[in-house]
């Protein structure tokens, strides 16, 4: 049904660290990975060894560069799945009841059998959250992992989204955000974990953890700097006559 | 947006189609036998044929019957039930008509107020869509009506009506053009936001995730074309509704009747695309592009 659950029991999701994430897109490719061969149809590419390649991703890691007012830029990698959102608007605007909010965990997901690849659930998803995959003309969607989060044929150290599993900066983390004690919300609540586009009144599950303010480099870092000051400025003699005749050319 | 010409051809002509329906359901022109044949011929044409190309682009097509299922929440659905009934009673009311030489008014009104409902529940499709300020406007479903009305009247042959509903949707096509072009930039939308990191200076998109193409910019992120909007816009305009206005007021000829439908039905076109190739998801921010 694409009524929303008024209330979730938990609100599992994942907790983002743009502060260690260095952009290597491990995420990407064990996403891929696993969510080809398991919940649902495949996740296809098109052309895949030719000139325009191009497939289907549940999560994809961009990079963006701040420039703050005073201070050099700095450089955020930033991975985006699914969020998971409270009000999910991809699951009321679905006419077959194809997508669908999990009342026991809050996760969204798509019953691919049910779904007509209309792609209006894609056209509501401020995140870019959903593809329609080519091949199959059905919706995509990151599950949350749900076939590996209560798989107890997985070593228990596995049970976690692949993504997380996964990322050499733990840069993910995984957990229920409805639960203010968790290790996820005392983590979003310890470094002020935010929304992307609170205004379009999605509420988001999953959070993102804004990066650590660079630090300020002191003025004089090297003791042996001033020992190395250039020695000489200006060219004198031959040299300086051949940079003033040059200059004037 | 990609103007998928299964949207368009859908919209323009489902929209003239259940436009045409609501007058004959009212009575208007108050038609029977052969001559009815005819218009609820070209009506259930031109609606049936528009709904029948929105399936086109479905992943699922033979799936579609599950669309009815969501009308609780789901404007698609709802739409598909209101053209389901507006098609059910002004099919028993045209039968009346045509076959029997009964003229049962209340299927007919019935029918014109689904007819009505569908053109509505189109446009919510578009208008619930948040992610998309260009459409997210109360303006939208009274653009739809207005243009799905005097599309109607004009085939109908309602001449003295059809004059004032052009007028009025011409009114509404400007006025959506003038508000949609601030729609993005008054929606608070932007890159800051979209990354949460926007208090903390001025965000760019550095490198994008991938280096080739992807669903979501080939669906959302279509800039082909905008740049002959201004063109495209008066090209519309003036096929739309100056051409039809002109050719209604001269005096009567169906040579100019037929002229004015084709052009407002070229003019309407057009504008459709416009309203899709001209509408900017907010997604597109994440790859630093409108
Ligand atoms: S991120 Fe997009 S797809 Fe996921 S729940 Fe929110 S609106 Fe739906
Ligand atoms: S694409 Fe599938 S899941 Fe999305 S709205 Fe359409 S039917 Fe529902
Ligand atoms: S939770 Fe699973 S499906 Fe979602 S982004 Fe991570 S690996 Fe992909």
């Amino acid at each position: 049904m694409t009524q929303l659950p008024t209330s979730t029991e938990r609100k599992m999701g994942l907790v983002i660290d743009l502060d260690t994430c260095v952009g290597c897109h491990a995420c990407v490719i064990s996403c891929k990975g696993w969510n080809t061969e398991n919940y649902g149809a495949p996740l296809s590419d098109q052309d895949a060894y030719g000139a325009n390649p191009s497939g289907t991703f549940l999560n994809r890691v961009h990079s963006y560069e701040v420039q703050p007012a005073e201070g050099h830029a700095q450089l955020i990698h930033f991975p985006k799945s699914c969020l998971h959102c409270e009000d999910a608007p991809c699951v009321t605007v679905c006419p077959t009841g194809a997508s669908y909010k999990r009342v026991e965990d809050g996760i969204v997901l798509v019953n691919e059998s049910d779904c007509i690849g209309c792609g209006l659930c894609a056209w509501s998803c401020p995140y870019g959250a959903r593809e329609l995959d080519q091949a199959e003309g059905v919706m995509k969607k990151c599950t949350l992992c749900v076939d590996r989060i209560y798989n107890e044929n997985l070593p228990e150290v596995d049970r976690v989204p692949s993504c997380v599993r996964t990322c050499p900066a733990g840069a993910r983390h995984f957990g229920d955000l409805g639960d203010p004690d968790s290790d996820v919300s005392k983590l979003v609540a310890d470094r002020g974990g935010m929304d992307l586009m609170p205004e379009m009144g999605t509420k988001p599950v999953n959070k993102y953890l804004p990066p650590r303010p660079k630090d300020t480099v002191e003025d004089q870092i090297d003791i042996l700097a001033p020992l190395l000051a250039p020695v000489a400025e200006e060219p004198k003699g031959f040299l300086g006559w051949l940079d003033k005749t040059l200059e004037k050319l | 947006m990609h103007p998928a010409p299964s949207v368009i051809i859908f919209t323009t002509l489902s929209g003239l189609g259940f436009g045409l329906l609501v007058f004959l359901g009212l009575g208007f022109p108050a038609v029977s036998g052969w001559i009815a044949f005819v218009f609820f011929a070209i009506a259930y044409a031109l609606a049936v044929g528009g709904l029948m190309a929105s399936t086109f682009h479905l992943g699922h097509p033979e799936r579609a019957w599950k669309a009815f299922t969501q009308w609780k929440t789901s404007w698609l659905s709802r739409e598909g039930w209101c053209a389901v009934l507006a098609l059910i009673f002004m099919g028993l009311y045209a039968l009346g008509l045509v076959f029997l030489d009964q003229k049962w008014s209340l299927l007919g009104l019935i029918g014109a107020l689904f007819s009505l409902a569908t053109v509505f529940t189109t446009s919510m499709i578009y208008t619930q869509l948040k992610t998309i300020p260009r459409w997210n406007m109360n303006l939208t479903p009274v653009m739809f009506l207005s243009f799905s009305l005097a599309g109607g009247a004009l085939l109908a042959g309602q001449t003295s009506v059809a004059i004032p509903l052009l007028l009025i949707a011409a009114l509404v096509q400007i006025l959506y053009w003038r508000k949609g072009d601030q729609a993005f930039a008054s929606s608070g939308t932007d890159l800051g936001t979209a990354t949460g990191l926007g208090a903390r200076g001025s965000v760019r998109a550095f490198e994008p995730p991938h280096t080739g193409t992807n669903y979501l910019l080939r669906e959302f992120v279509y800039v082909v074309g905008r740049k002959h909007a201004e063109k495209l816009r008066i090209i519309s305009f003036v096929l739309a509704f100056v051409l039809p206005v002109l050719l209604l007021v001269l005096p009567f000829n169906h040579v100019f009747a037929l002229l004015a439908v084709a052009s407002h039905l070229a003019g309407v076109a057009t504008s459709r695309w416009l309203f899709f190739a001209q509408a900017e998801h907010v997604v597109g921010l994440y790859y630093g592009k409108r």
